[in-house]
């Protein structure tokens, strides 16, 4: 599926995470933060970027990772991200969303 | 003589005892599987226990029993493994070396990961059934409870048998529809998923049948506390649920001994390799069951499969061969949706639950994924398949160890 995200033609799955991390940048971040209702502080970029800097080393996301990680804890990453912060936060991020384990 | 050495005579520990016990000389090995509980339990009974369909005594049995004469059952607690010098050490100072070792330690729920959980009310009107002692109490709990606010709730995942709660609230729909009591009891299913599983297709066939018994399901829940006096669950965001009784999924962990070891990962699960099951950071470890961190399910019928793979691996360990990168994550679990029927998944690493038949493509006698009496038959003959066939290591008949993709509906 494509969608056009900041005026840029984005390839995305059906639940809007984009599929090629390549194609993302911030302007793209901002307004996938807009549809859901967010405005991006610079406390909200620094979790993007650890989230991201995760994705690349191939670490596996879940909540308690990110609560112990000592970038944020998981109360100050739902005030970041109300509601399903992994979920929101990653597909802010431009990556997966979290296969959480079966 | 060398030395193999199990840690754990659960479900998976137990199956690699009998496999390898088959297929090692003894003049040239000799088996030692170490566990330091006196009883085997059939942990998928916990949840019928609490419905009074299974009594302790269909659930619980000797370990020795099913340990086979060639190996030497050590009853004791670990201390910890010192991999470095291929060594066990028990607490009682014992010192046992290995050539090979094989970890399946389980995994097991932690309630104290969670504040307020294994608070005043535990036991009382918060339960686990993950456990004989929590299984028991809520069985006790439910004979003459009169009606209320029942909530199912998963903590975290990865969780044992990830379907468990999930026939736990049907079964409860079924259990108070027969007590004519139903209409006295709402039941709300909580998870920190999205939907009612892991897998798209299998979630869509599972809400429809919430929907249809009436049970609500509150997702995206990520508790943060148990409120005793209230009696409520609170999660991250503010969102409160009370209940009457909670029976909740604790945090599951792999067990201490492996944290102790300098084995585990962060919830004490062993990195492994999920193809071949040997141990990410040492070559004569191996490990099976809920210990490792694959990312399969933790489930009995894994195990099973999990051990027909890794029994060949250690032969050609032993031989110096290449091993074979052969498991495919593949799980088989029957779901109690209550008055007497089940659906039945079938799945693996890449593969979701969908439509079909089994074993037999076409023709089954078992559905996948829709709800049957047959299916139900299954999964009350499985307990007699699992302390007879199962934990004796003995191949089941037309259930291949990597899964088929035949008879099955995929788009």
């Amino acid at each position: 599926m494509e969608k056009v995200i900041a005026g840029k033609t984005i390839a995305v799955n059906e639940e809007g995470y984009l599929t090629d991390f390549k194609q993302w940048d911030k302007s793209i971040a901002d307004e996938l933060a807009a549809e859901a209702e967010i405005s991006l502080s610079p406390r909200h970029w620094e979790v993007l970027s650890y989230l991201q800097t995760e994705y690349k080393n191939e670490v596996p996301l879940s909540i308690r990772k990110i609560g112990k990680s000592g970038v944020v804890d998981i109360k100050e990453f739902y005030q970041l991200f109300p509601k399903a912060p992994l979920k929101t936060a990653t597909k802010i991020a431009g990556i997966p969303k979290p296969a959480s384990c079966i | 003589m060398k030395q193999l050495v199990i840690l754990g005579a659960g479900t998976a520990g137990t199956m690699m005892a009998n496999h390898l016990s088959h297929e090692l000389k003894k003049a040239d090995w000799k088996i030692s599987i170490i566990d330091e509980r006196e009883e085997h339990h059939y942990q998928p009974g916990y949840l019928f226990l609490p419905f009074d369909i299974y009594t302790p005594e269909d659930i619980i049995k000797s370990i020795d029993e099913f340990i086979p004469k060639q190996a030497n059952l050590i009853k004791g607690k670990i201390d910890r493994v010192v991999p470095a010098e291929n060594k066990v050490k028990m607490a009682d100072g014992r010192e046992l070396n290995y050539d090979i070792l094989i970890v399946a330690t389980g995994a097991k729920i932690a309630p104290e990961e969670t504040e307020g959980m294994k608070g005043t009310e535990w036991h009382k009107s918060v339960f686990d059934f993950y456990t004989f002692e929590g299984s028991l109490a809520l069985r006790n709990k439910l004979r003459n409870w009169e009606g209320g606010k029942l909530v199912v709730h998963i903590t975290e995942m990865p969780i044992k048998c990830p379907v468990a709660p999930l026939e736990f609230a049907f079964l409860a729909d079924s259990f108070f529809k027969h007590k004519h009591m139903r209409d006295k009891v709402e039941i709300t299913y909580v998870t920190p998923l999205s939907g009612a599983f892991t897998k798209p297709k299998a979630t869509e066939a599972l809400e429809h049948l919430l929907e249809e018994k009436h049970i609500k399901i509150e997702s995206d829940f990520a508790i943060e506390h148990v409120d005793n006096e209230k009696k409520e669950i609170v999660d991250y965001g503010g969102r409160s649920i009370p209940f009457d009784i909670l029976v909740t999924v604790p945090t599951n962990k792999g067990d201490e001994v492996m944290e102790r070891s300098g084995m585990g990962d962060d919830l004490n699960y062993v990195p492994t390799h999920k193809a071949t099951l040997q141990s990410k950071e040492y070559a004569n470890v191996f490990v099976l069951g809920d210990a490792s961190n694959i990312p399969a399910s933790k489930a009995g019928s894994v195990a099973h499969f999990e051990a027909e793979i890794l029994t060949e691996n250690i032969l050609r360990y032993i031989k110096g061969e290449p091993l074979k990168e052969e498991f495919d994550g593949h799980a088989n679990c029957f779901i109690e949706t209550g008055n007497g029927k089940a659906l039945l998944i079938d799945f693996n690493y890449t593969h979701e639950p969908v439509e079909g038949s089994f074993p037999f493509p076409g023709i089954g006698p078992l559905k996948l994924l829709k709800e049957s009496r047959m299916n139900h038959m299954g999964k009350l003959a499985f307990r007699w398949i699992y302390w007879n066939v199962l934990l004796k290591g003995t191949h089941i008949p037309f259930v291949s160890a990597t899964m088929s993709e035949s008879g099955k509906k995929y788009n």
